[in-house]
């Protein structure tokens, strides 16, 4: 019987992925139809622009893929480590400190190779993970959500203002590089992507490798210690490849909200906590909900766009809302 | 009898202190407000100044004193008191340094009525004040409302603001993009405050709001500093918990959705006055006045910086907002050296 369900997740999440993938390449500011996919693969199947609008949109979809699939497990990752059900890159604030890094490297240090986004986009996101999970465990009661949320929420709002000062006074590098401030993934080019490839991959490598672990770990330091698991060492590993996941996925589509938390809550629901049922599924979910926010914001922005960062936010901020009304946590 | 003069000799010598800080704050206030008045790309003497607005003069240097300056430093003044004040008031009541309206989402509550009212309506005048006005207090409902159930708790208020918060900000995103005016400087006036385009007749609806809800705040002071010794000790000090957490509440609302309508929500103001002002006059006293200085000094600081110190020109919000980050960081420096 469980296992039917999860297979039934499994098909469930593919035919959804799929038809994202239809609509991504196929809505937009000029829609073309489904015959045009075809034509991409078969000659003369369909008339030559639309093939050209397909072939163009394919790169951006990939990249909405990857980087869906990178923000869930991210998600995922963090809350195992934290053992807080709302922690997410971007409550935790993680994305705006990438973004402000890679920020500064373009402005004051004329940095303009993705690799070295990527590492600045790293050390950013990893020094803001480390600044807020202190400012929230103050105290006695250590990091409650409520203390994350705020810690995280704040830290946002002040890198914000940061990356708003440095951006400022260079209008152009501003509205060529609006995407610092809400995510976007319009102008993803195979460059991106094949950038981005190794860093997701050893996120993703590490992510399933610890599942194990972080299934004890669930159960609490104690537990997870008699069971022979390297505690501190399972939650280093696993909060760098979150940290890894999300940053190098800030580093060229900047902040993108809301993903990594909406989409291993919607999963448990259906799964149970196994980690190993959650994490794949999170991964295929949250490309899903990227693609759909991208096309939500090509239909809701004509005839510009909007940023899908903005769309993820709109969808999340309720989602969030609901998720914080059905747990139950005492220290709240 | 308790001999009870040394406590009578500290706590006058306290009282003492307090006056003198909040005087000392006062004069700064005046201080910076003139230097506002006086200082810009022309920089005019006192005298000057007080001949023009005495006369009725509406040209070359009337202009910039007149509809430039004025305007600008009496807006920093009193959105600096209001969310000041609010600002204070929200920490007090929920007990915790890092709540204060901006982050858990009511100034954006404001900021979307006023954001929809001037560019999806294209109204302008007071119905924007208002709406901003009403506007914040549903969505302050709506979170309240949205909080309810069987574990209802301060912390939870807190949490569905800041889901709120990130939804209203996309919101205005959106509504920013749709009209074509996204624009930097609007879109940062509306996302993190700015003081460019403050006219004159917006002042004194702004002035009333201040006034009226300062007052009453200072009123409920008293009950405010008995509700943070804890519920029961409130009730047994008679106060009504749930009618002065209401009425403090819906003042603070007040202050901020004015004060947002007419400046947009500016960053961090709200959530570093209180703590800056408790520093200086020392805790436990009751420094609603001096928050509300603090927050006049820094709103006004930050514009000059802003304006005048820095290579490019900044909105004061982008300056008060990265104020935040220091004070979060001295936060994590003083909680680890308690804990040692």
């Amino acid at each position: 019987m469980d296992k039917k369900r999860i297979v039934l997740a499994y098909i469930v999440i593919f035919l959804l992925l799929f038809i994202c993938v239809a609509l991504s390449v196929t809505c937009g500011v000029r829609d073309v139809g489904i015959k045009s996919i075809i034509g991409a693969f078969v000659p003369n199947a369909a008339p030559k622009i639309e093939v050209n609008i397909v072939l163009a949109r394919i790169p951006r979809t990939v990249f909405g893929i990857l980087a869906g699939a990178a923000l869930g497990i991210s998600g995922q990752l963090m809350q195992s480590v934290t053992r807080n059900p709302i922690a997410d890159p971007s409550i935790l604030g993680v994305n705006t400190g990438a973004s402000l890094a890679v920020v500064c490297g373009i402005t004051f240090f004329n940095i303009q190779n993705g690799n070295q986004y990527i590492w600045l986009a790293f050390a950013g996101a990893i020094i803001t993970a480390v600044l807020v999970y202190g400012l929230a465990s103050m105290g006695r009661e250590g990091a409650t959500p409520i203390r994350l949320a705020l810690a995280g929420a704040a830290a946002s709002t002040a890198l914000q203002s940061l990356v708003n000062t440095v951006m400022l006074p260079n209008t152009q590098v501003m509205d060529q590089f609006r995407f610092w401030q809400v995510g976007s993934i319009s102008g993803a080019t195979w460059e991106d992507i094949r950038l981005m490839l190794p860093y997701i991959i050893v996120g993703f490598a590490i992510a399933f490798l610890l599942m194990p672990s972080l299934n004890a770990l669930a159960l609490g330091d104690d537990v997870a210690t008699g069971l022979g698991v390297n505690v501190t060492a399972v939650r280093m590993l696993a909060a760098v490849a979150g940290v890894l996941l999300c940053a190098s996925v800030t580093a060229l589509a900047g902040p993108i909200s809301f993903i990594g938390l909406m989409v291993p809550h919607v999963i448990r629901a259906f799964t149970g906590p196994e980690i190993k049922r959650v994490m794949p599924l999170s991964a295929l979910t949250g490309a899903c909900i990227l693609l759909i926010s991208d096309v939500l914001g090509r239909l809701l922005g004509r005839p510009g766009e909007l940023e899908s960062g903005i769309i993820t936010a709109l969808i999340g901020g309720p989602v969030f809302i609901l998720i914080i009304r059905k747990v139950k946590v005492h220290s709240l | 009898m308790i001999d009870n003069s040394t406590i009578m000799e500290g706590h006058i010598r306290r009282q003492r202190r307090y006056i003198i800080i909040t005087g000392i704050l006062l004069i700064l206030v005046v201080v910076i407000a003139c230097f506002m008045m006086i200082y810009g790309n022309t920089i005019y003497m006192p005298k000057e100044i007080i001949r023009i607005l005495k006369s009725d003069e509406m040209k070359g240097a009337a202009f910039t004193i007149k509809t430039l300056r004025m305007p600008r430093m009496l807006a920093a003044v009193l959105t600096g008191v209001a969310f000041g004040v609010a600002g204070n008031t929200f920490q007090k009541l929920f007990g915790n340094p890092l709540a204060s309206p901006d982050v858990i989402g009511v100034t954006s509550g404001a900021s979307v009525a006023a954001v929809f009212g001037i560019l999806v309506l294209r109204l302008n005048g007071d119905i924007i004040s208002w709406m901003a006005v009403i506007s914040g207090l549903a969505v302050s409902g709506i979170i309240y409302m949205l909080s309810r159930g069987e574990n209802f708790s301060n912390g939870r208020i807190i949490l569905t603001g800041i889901g709120m918060q990130a939804f209203l900000n996309s919101l205005i995103s959106w509504m920013l993009l749709k009209a074509a005016e996204y624009d930097v400087s609007s879109a940062l006036r509306w996302l993190s405050g700015s003081l460019n385009g403050v006219t004159m007749n917006q002042i004194p609806r702004l002035a009333i709001a201040v006034c009226f809800s300062v007052g009453l705040i200072i009123a409920l002071n008293r009950h405010l500093q008995i509700l943070q010794l804890g519920d029961s000790h409130a009730t047994v000090l008679g106060v009504r918990k749930g009618a002065v957490r209401v009425g403090l509440m819906l003042c603070s609302l007040l202050l901020i959705a004015f004060a947002t309508s007419v400046t947009g929500p500016i960053a961090s103001v709200a959530f570093l006055s209180g703590p800056i002002a408790s520093g200086i006059v020392g805790h436990g006293r009751n420094n609603t006045i001096a928050s509300a200085l603090t927050g006049a000094i820094l709103v006004m600081s930050s514009d000059i910086v802003g304006q005048y110190a820095l290579p490019s020109r900044y909105p004061v919000g982008v300056v008060t907002g990265i104020l935040g980050a220091p004070y979060l960081i001295y936060l994590l420096i003083r909680i680890n050296r308690r804990s040692e």
